[in-house]
């Protein structure tokens, strides 16, 4: 297959193909005359920035839209498709990110669910377990098919989602972004699966916006740039190509990503601006969702937090910013421990915080730019008279803040219609506005495109140079590496390590992100106890 | 989303109603915004023209004479004024509530709260004048109000009961209050000084001195409530767009997690919501008796049902308070036509059906001109 002339003179058939597909929206025409095509036993990339047209395509591919002008093929024929079922019959299934799994089921329940077969009225629970089992087994996809889906990982459950396309007859899968909520090693298992599906004969969609994951797997890439299809590569023909110039094909630019490396603005000496000692926060089963997390940030210093979603970054985020009650533990910023549980003490206390939902949490989507802009300022007296708003200070410290942010809109623009990374910019232009000493910022370039995130970046570098100390919490490990001085890695609630972030080791992070404590003596510094017992052993011999 | 497993039921049922509601596009302009309400009010004329010509009446002669009633006929202006005063108040407790999405169906129970309070202490003060009686009737029936719906706040507040539910059922409470301080005591709001009083029980009614005075001239009567209710429409209205506990109401309003998230006092701000909601719809119960009734009169209070009828005030003025001046006076105009229009040969239920259609265009028609109909799939 390596062989160019090969693929030439053999072309493998046509698994689907959109031919002209036009699909316009109000104000927006996502997908503009796309060609595309994927053949059977390859794994095609589909990469694009967000709002790209990627995922218009594959709502034109599964049914859900129905293109204004083009059409689609599977297996090389025409198909007038008019719901999900109809492209299912004809082997076509999506994986999405958030998958459609019912978690007190087990795994052969799910993958038979909503399925009939055989007979109408019986579920025979062990041949639907045997099946699940073979299928696996064949597909190089383990997984127990006994097991409740509650009881797995997230790469596991993926693993479920791709058997029960491949029980109902796939030959075509499109993946959804389907990294995003694995580790390291896990994403390294699934693009093994699926090149052995690809081998199988199988055709992979394989849609992302990550380039160094579209080369290790990949066969062909083909790039979507606002709507429009700008290439498709070869890799196989091509392997000089770089991520360089993907990302040029899918930004239309040269674009800087990577680490930077920056001065060193740390003083070790010197106390941390920011001290978390044990900070412990119960969820709603009164479990631990944060056990007992120390950590300090100094001045100057990018502290990223890596691990897998769901294993208490939001709530350490939030218990750092007051927005969640502390079961334990203190948060110290500057000397002065925090009130818990009190946003407005840490306000006060000078803790800036932008929350991954930016238009679900940080701002007022509704309103405008300058009324969001003062919404941790506005009791500073600065912009009343009486009771009174003074609207036009407002406008102007809103222009003042805004400056350098390059926004695309004003103080008048309405927040909601602004777009991911310009209301990141809104969001961070308000929380450096108090110079604060602490921005604690979570997924700080989710759903961004390139140039926003590029931005973003800067802007947390530059947070850093101005001396505020920056937690920065994350779940694309890449950027943790690249942004942050070091890496703290959080799994089940508590920090599993704390390491230097240049030339940090991913596989060791990887581990770590899976519950792998790290070894005190090793290089990982840190050590994190496993069980409560030793916490509080070592508590009472610190005391 | 999750579309890979679409039950076939589903499917065909999609099929079968290829319509749907989209949001336009470009919100209508000014003229279009004007134009809009007229085009609905002639479609409602011609429908309830086709309606009234089945029923067997002669529809020009019974759109003329609703058209006279509420607008054109002698007096009748002043009693378009009468029948909107009680309703602009509501409307305007229900719009500050709604527009910061605290659903206080209290309204109703709340006015006659405040018209118990304002009844005693006008029956009780009275006899020292207006300047004395009629701010103490106002006070009284404000906190009464407030007080009255602090109880379903406190409860959403910090026990997150419903106060749909609450609100709600406090309006059978306050009415059956209401009942009981006229019909089933001897209370002090009840007029015992003759022997009829015994048989036809009533309220007591105030000295005459503590009458609300109303503007009188040109033919026109302005009550006093009405004025008053004017006055805070502007005043709620200055209060939501600049001031900064409005702002707080509007972010929490918008996004009640920006709020907590920008240390607001979320439980504060609604609970005080919900008491100047709750003491607006309590003036309009004292403007009942002051301006009209002069007496605590429980039928002539919960018959129109003015509190219910304020939410269709505030929706239709689209929770803005300004606005809800206008759409209390064009609901003061409907109610008062079908007043006028009950006769032996032309039954209340008919003008109930009447009413009914002429609110379902202008609503129907306020809500097209933000939506449209799209048929067929997308």
């Amino acid at each position: 297959m390596n062989e160019p002339s090969l693929t030439e003179s053999r072309p493998t058939a046509v698994a689907l193909a959109a031919r002209g597909v036009t699909k316009r929206f109000p104000g927006v025409l996502a997908n503009d005359n796309v060609e595309f095509e994927v053949r059977a036993g390859e794994v095609h990339a589909l990469l694009g920035e967000n709002g790209s047209g990627k995922t218009t395509l594959c709502k034109v591919f599964t049914g859900l839209y129905r293109a204004d002008a083009g059409h689609v093929e599977i297996a090389g024929r025409p198909v007038d498709l008019h719901s999900p079922a109809d492209v299912h019959a004809r082997g076509v299934f999506m994986v999405h990110q958030h998958f459609s799994l019912v978690e007190r089921m087990t795994v052969a329940e799910n993958v038979m669910l909503g399925w009939r077969r055989g007979s109408r009225f019986w579920f025979d629970r062990r041949a639907a377990e045997r099946e699940v089992a073979e299928l696996a087994t064949l597909h190089g996809l383990p997984v127990d098919p006994a097991t409740l889906i509650g009881e797995l990982s997230m790469g596991e459950r993926q693993r479920v989602e791709i058997l029960k396309a491949l029980c109902r007859g796939a030959k075509v899968l499109i993946l959804d972004e389907p990294t995003t909520v694995l580790t390291p090693q896990e994403a390294e298992g699934l693009f093994e699966s699926l090149r052995r599906l690809a081998e199988a004969g199988s055709a992979v969609v394989f849609i992302s916006h990550k380039l160094h994951e579209v080369l290790s797997v990949c066969d062909r890439v083909s790039v979507l740039r606002r709507g429009v299809m700008t290439g498709t590569v070869d890799l196989r023909e091509q392997r000089a190509v770089d991520t360089r110039e993907l990302a040029r094909m899918m930004v239309g630019r040269e674009i800087e990503l990577g680490r930077r490396e920056r001065e060193e603005l740390v003083d070790p000496h010197a106390d941390p601006v920011l001290e978390l000692s044990e900070l412990t926060v119960t969820g709603d089963h009164g479990n631990a969702v944060l056990d007992s997390v120390t950590l300090d940030v100094h001045a100057g210093e990018v502290l990223g937090v890596a691990g897998v979603a769901g294993n208490g970054q939001r709530e350490l985020a939030d218990a750092i910013a007051g927005l969640r009650p502390l079961a334990a533990g203190t948060v110290t910023v500057a000397g002065k421990p925090l009130r818990a549980g009190s946003p407005l003490a840490a306000i006060a206390g000078g803790v800036a915080f932008v929350p991954e939902d930016r238009f679900g949490v940080g701002l007022a989507p509704g309103m405008t730019v300058a009324e969001n802009m003062v919404l941790k300022s506005f009791r500073s007296g600065r912009f009343s008279a009486g009771p009174f708003v003074r609207r036009r200070r407002v406008v102007v410290h809103t222009e003042e803040q805004l400056d350098g942010y390059e926004l695309r809109g004003g103080p008048a623009s309405v927040v909601g219609k602004l777009s991911g990374g310009n209301a990141q910019k809104v969001l961070l232009a308000r929380e450096m506005s108090g110079e604060p000493k602490v921005l604690v910022i979570a997924a700080p370039t989710r759903g961004l495109d390139v140039a926003a995130t590029e931005t973003v970046r800067e802007l947390i570098a530059r947070a850093a140079e101005a001396g505020t100390a920056v937690v920065m919490i994350s779940e694309d490990l890449d950027e943790v590496l690249d942004v942050s001085d070091r890496v703290a890695v959080m799994c089940g609630g508590r920090v599993t390590g704390v390491l230097p972030a240049a030339g940090a080791d991913v596989e060791e992070i990887g581990l770590l992100m899976m519950g792998h404590t790290a070894d005190p003596a090793g290089p990982a510094g840190t050590p994190a106890p496993a069980d409560p017992a030793v916490a509080s052993a070592r508590a009472e011999r610190t005391a | 989303m999750t579309a890979t497993l679409q039950p076939p039921v589903r499917r065909r049922a999609a099929q079968a109603v290829p319509v749907r509601l989209e949001r336009r596009l470009d919100q209508p302009g000014r003229i279009h915004s004007a134009l809009l309400p007229v085009g609905s009010l002639l479609l409602a004329m011609v429908l309830v023209g086709v309606l009234l010509g089945i029923a067997g009446h002669d529809p020009f002669a019974a759109l003329s004479q609703v058209v006279s009633a509420a607008v054109t006929g002698q007096g009748s202006i002043s009693a378009t004024l009468t029948s909107a005063t009680p309703l602009l108040f509501t409307g305007l407790a229900a719009a500050v509530a709604f527009r910061m999405r605290i659903w206080n169906i209290g309204g109703e129970g709340q006015l006659y709260i405040g018209a118990i309070c304002a009844a005693g202490v006008g029956i009780a003060t009275g006899a020292s004048g207006l300047a004395v009686a009629l701010p103490l009737m106002l006070i009284a029936a404000a906190l009464g109000g407030a007080l009255w719906a602090a109880i379903p706040a406190l409860l959403r507040a910090f026990l997150n009961t419903n106060e749909i539910l609450t609100s709600l059922m406090l309006n059978y409470v306050a009415g059956l209050l209401l009942g009981y301080l006229i019909l089933d005591s001897t209370s002090y709001w009840r007029d015992m000084s003759g022997p009829t009083a015994l048989v036809y029980p009533q309220g007591k009614s105030l000295a005459s001195a503590a009458f609300w005075p109303g503007f009188t001239g040109g033919g026109l009567i302005i009550p006093l409530g009405l004025v008053f209710g004017v006055a805070l429409a502007v005043l709620v209205f200055v209060m939501i767009r600049h001031t900064w506990f409005g702002y707080q109401l509007r972010v929490t309003a918008d996004n009640a997690q920006a709020g907590r998230y920008a240390g607001m006092a979320s439980r504060r701000n609604l609970v005080a919501v919900m008491m100047l909601s709750g003491a607006l719809a309590a003036l309009g119960g004292a403007s009942q008796v002051g301006d009209f009734s002069h007496l605590l009169d429980p039928s002539g209070l919960q018959q129109p049902q003015y509190g219910y009828t304020g939410i269709v005030v505030a929706a239709l003025a689209r929770y803005n308070p300004l606005a809800v001046v206008l759409s209390a006076l064009f609901l003061g105009a409907i109610t008062n036509a079908g007043l006028n229009l009950q006769s032996a040969t032309f039954p209340q239920s008919l003008t109930g059906v009447i009413e009914g259609i002429i609110l379902f265009c202008v609503l129907g028609g306020e809500v097209l001109s933000r939506y449209r109909f799209v048929w067929g799939r997308r």
